[in-house]
């Protein structure tokens, strides 16, 4: 996973252009349009939606439900690195609820959350698949295996 | 690369692929899966490609990237060909050597071998069939996953591959196929276990000229990775299985729905699909058979219950993926309205073995109900976790003990979760139950997509309950009371259980919102929620009551319900537990006996890892008071240690 710039702007205009193109406007590729614009500007911004609602023809309101029902959306902007804690039923049984409490007191957010200062986002994930690893943390795509409260501050400390 | 126009070009040019490959070239063969490499696998290829071109043997020697061979606990890993020699828990460094040993002096290099635990002498096994866990499977199809390089069809042909889809096109009847994928009595691999051949033959009936058939890749249970391994090592076998379907039922689109969380399977697959269309497996006129298919891929955004299939097909229609009301089921009126037919990744997988080697290959395997092999995401507290793909009706206990190597640390085994958040915990004294579709229902578990979570005595049986309920009220779409309702009201009873707050009476309302939710919900998410509620209340009962009445949890996992408390006689204020505690609750110093203040600790459980195991001073208490700290002028040690004086 590369490492791509933050930008809290809306991403421009042109390249949501490119990828409602690449679907041919088709309202039914709605949900592959957003995912899109999501791995590319790493959230949605009201204006981003605006535009993909008149080009695609569906009502914000539907564009609304659907960035709220599905996991993948933000809606606000992501901080610098992004921290997953893997919460999957292997990762729990071996301590990831420890982990994860002690990687909110360190960074002083709950998972969904970004910090004031957008360096980190946390979020908490359902499974990895790669359960040999558990307790697993991942910082913005590197993995961080058989994590345990006190090494969590460790790797946490290493990011700026 | 030409286009394939027959079968018999399909085997001339296969036959070509084989002739120009030499069988005792050297090749290392080196997993890629998502588990290898979040241990490091790309570096060990780098390091070992570039090192093959550093030793001049560049032609001379292969450096393949496969996909998972499933021993995921000692990855990243590799196999040598020809002569099958595996490596376990392999570095970068290890390259030099891994070259100029064993590929030139053909000399094996002992410490990477897979050391057999527990024997007296050191025994080492060189071939990666002769290690245990490999040794107790039967893998049929997830044997081929190191064979191949995932993103090259040449070496899906050159193990065979396509060769059932040019059987299905041109020597056998759609009606042909149903019958033969009937009689060979496979079992829909998703969860349900519903016979595949009659859900064909359903979708094949139903007259209208779209059909739509779909693989479900959208794997939510967390701790299962079957369908992942499957797709993104052996994406090939997958389309083949597809497309192989889509002319029995005639349908002439296909879908992939994946999660987006698998990104590599994403890629692979996205790969696989573009190759075959070039190859001509894919498109118009496949094979020359007159038939037409072309397969779309759809990424879903994240949501549990996708997984259903009713919710998919919204969610394939742009939609929010809630379910609807079945009937009308989707092999008459699925996607878009048209008959569909949706079967799950290893489903699909499993058609073009039986093509190849008829029904009875699969019927010679299993049990009366269940037939053919089933692949187990085996995690949790077990000494091999990984990918394991074994017959139907092998016992749990053979799978944990004799694939899966046992419990780490000599702890004691209590529990084996099957079937994800649908399924339930079954205990020790069920463990010599076979494992298939109607056992593992009876003793109130499912087979479901095949997630198999060991848990020692370190795991508390209410928390593992009231996790799978948070997870489920999490992912419930809302649309129907039942499940949005019922989930929440269990969880918040399992919570308040966990936090102390349990009351008399609790269990029994348990069961009776647990009876109301499955009853009564709209699918299966919802119907099955109950099941790791139902089957903890059944076999962990005094686990429930000793939270209630004793305000106790006796795997020490509850956080409001233990504290963690350092014996006085025992520390040796040795500074350990001090420095690395993360919420600075531990008071002491140098020569003065360590105290744990109450108010502060987050209860994280730093402080009981790190003392040394000679000391074992710091013990964790569940439903007894903390004893009252030592008085300050009582906690100098200096003196006690001759050393100090």
């Amino acid at each position: 996973m590369a490492n791509k710039k933050v930008s809290t702007a809306a991403m421009g205009s042109s390249k949501i252009d490119k990828i409602i193109a690449k679907y041919q406007g088709n309202a039914g590729s709605l949900i592959q349009v957003l995912l899109e614009i999501q791995s590319e500007n790493r959230w949605l911004p009201r204006e981003a939606l605006d535009k993909v609602s008149k080009k695609l023809k569906v009502p914000l309101n539907r564009i609304q439900h659907i960035v709220t029902f599905y996991k993948a959306f933000s809606l606000v902007p992501k901080g610098r690195h992004e921290v997953h804690v893997c919460t999957g039923t292997a990762c729990h049984v071996r301590g990831a609820p420890r982990l994860l409490d002690s990687v909110q007191d360190l960074i002083g957010i709950r998972p969904g959350e970004t910090d004031l200062d957008l360096k980190f986002s946390l979020e908490t994930v359902n499974c990895l698949g790669c359960c040999a690893l558990g307790p697993v943390m991942v910082v913005d795509g590197e993995y961080h295996g058989k994590m345990a409260p006190a090494k969590s501050e460790e790797v946490l400390k290493s990011y700026e | 690369m030409p286009r394939i126009n027959s079968p018999a070009e399909l085997e001339a040019f296969r036959k070509d692929i084989i002739s120009k490959r030499d069988p005792d070239k050297p090749c290392i063969a080196v997993c890629t899966g998502t588990g290898c490499l979040a241990l490091g696998a790309a570096h060990v290829v780098t390091a070992l490609k570039e090192e093959v071109k550093k030793q001049g043997l560049k032609t001379k020697v292969d450096v393949r990237e496969t996909g998972c061979p499933g021993f995921c606990e000692r990855g990243p890993l590799l196999v040598i060909y020809p002569e099958e020699i595996c490596y376990l828990q392999m570095q970068p460094g290890d390259a030099q050597e891994i070259v100029s040993q064993t590929i030139v002096a053909k000399k094996v290099i002992d410490r990477l071998l897979y050391v057999v635990p527990s024997t007296d002498k050191d025994e080492k096994i060189v071939q990666e069939s002769e290690i245990p866990f490999y040794k107790n499977q039967m893998r049929n199809l997830i044997g081929n996953n190191i064979k191949i390089d995932p993103k090259s069809i040449d070496d899906y042909l050159a193990v065979g591959g396509y060769s059932a889809l040019a059987k299905a096109l041109c020597q056998e009847t759609p009606e042909q196929l149903v019958n033969l994928v009937k009689s060979s009595n496979l079992r829909g691999r998703g969860g349900a276990g519903f016979p595949a051949g009659i859900k064909w033959e359903f979708a094949r009936k139903s007259a209208d000229k779209t059909k739509y058939v779909i693989v479900n890749a959208d794997e939510g249970d967390p701790g299962a990775f079957m369908d992942r391994a499957l797709l993104e090592g052996n994406p090939h076998s997958v389309l083949e299985g597809l497309t192989i379907g889509a002319y029995a039922i005639g349908s002439h689109e296909g879908y992939i729905y994946v999660r987006q969380e698998y990104p590599l399977a994403v890629e692979n697959a996205g790969i696989a699909i573009k190759q075959a269309e070039e190859y001509g497996f894919l498109g118009k006129n496949i094979l020359g058979s007159g038939f037409d298919f072309t397969i779309k891929m759809h990424q879903g955004a994240g949501a549990f219950v996708c997984g259903e299939e009713t919710a998919l097909l919204m969610s394939l229609e742009g939609k929010p993926g809630e379910p609807r009301p079945r009937p009308p089921y989707p092999a008459v009126k699925g996607l878009w309205g048209k008959p569909t037919n949706i079967n799950n990744v290893e489903t699909w997988a499993n058609i073009p073995l039986i093509i190849n080697n008829g029904p009875d290959f699969l019927t010679s395997i299993g049990t009366e109900g269940s037939k053919g092999t089933k692949i187990f995401s085996l995690v949790g507290k077990v000494n091999n976790t990984g990918l394991v793909e074994v017959p139907m009706g092998i016992t749990l206990r053979d799978i944990i003990y004799k694939v899966g190597g046992g419990i780490p640390e000599g702890k004691k085994f209590k529990a084996v979760q099957t079937g994800g958040p649908s399924g339930g915990c079954i205990p020790e004294e069920h463990l010599d139950i076979k494992v298939d579709f109607d056992e593992l229902a009876k003793v109130g578990a499912i087979m479901g997509s095949g997630g198999m979570i060991v848990m020692d005595e370190d795991t508390c049986m209410v928390d593992v309950a009231r996790y799978f309920l948070d997870f489920l009220s999490d992912e419930s779409c809302g649309k129907c009371s039942p499940c949005r309702e019922g989930i929440r009201q269990m969880l918040k009873i399992l919570t308040n259980i966990s936090e102390g707050k349990g009351r008399e009476g609790d269990i029994e309302l348990l069961e009776e919102l647990a009876e109301a939710t499955g009853d009564a919900s709209l699918c299966a998410l919802g119907r099955t929620a109950p099941n790791p509620v139902l089957s903890t209340i059944r076999y962990f009962r005094d686990e429930y009551e000793a939270h209630i009445k004793e305000k106790r949890c006796p795997a020490y996992v509850c956080k409001e319900l233990i504290s963690y408390y350092i014996d006085p006689d025992k520390c040796k204020a040795c500074m350990i537990c001090l420095r690395k505690c993360p919420a600075q609750a531990i008071i002491g110093g140098k020569n003065q006996i360590h105290v744990i203040d109450q108010e502060k600790c987050t209860k994280c459980g730093t402080c009981f890892e790190v003392c040394p195991d000679r000391f074992g001073a710091v013990t964790r208490l569940s439903g007894e008071p903390v004893p009252s700290p030592i008085p300050e002028e009582a906690r100098i040690i200096a003196g006690k240690s001759k050393k100090d004086e």
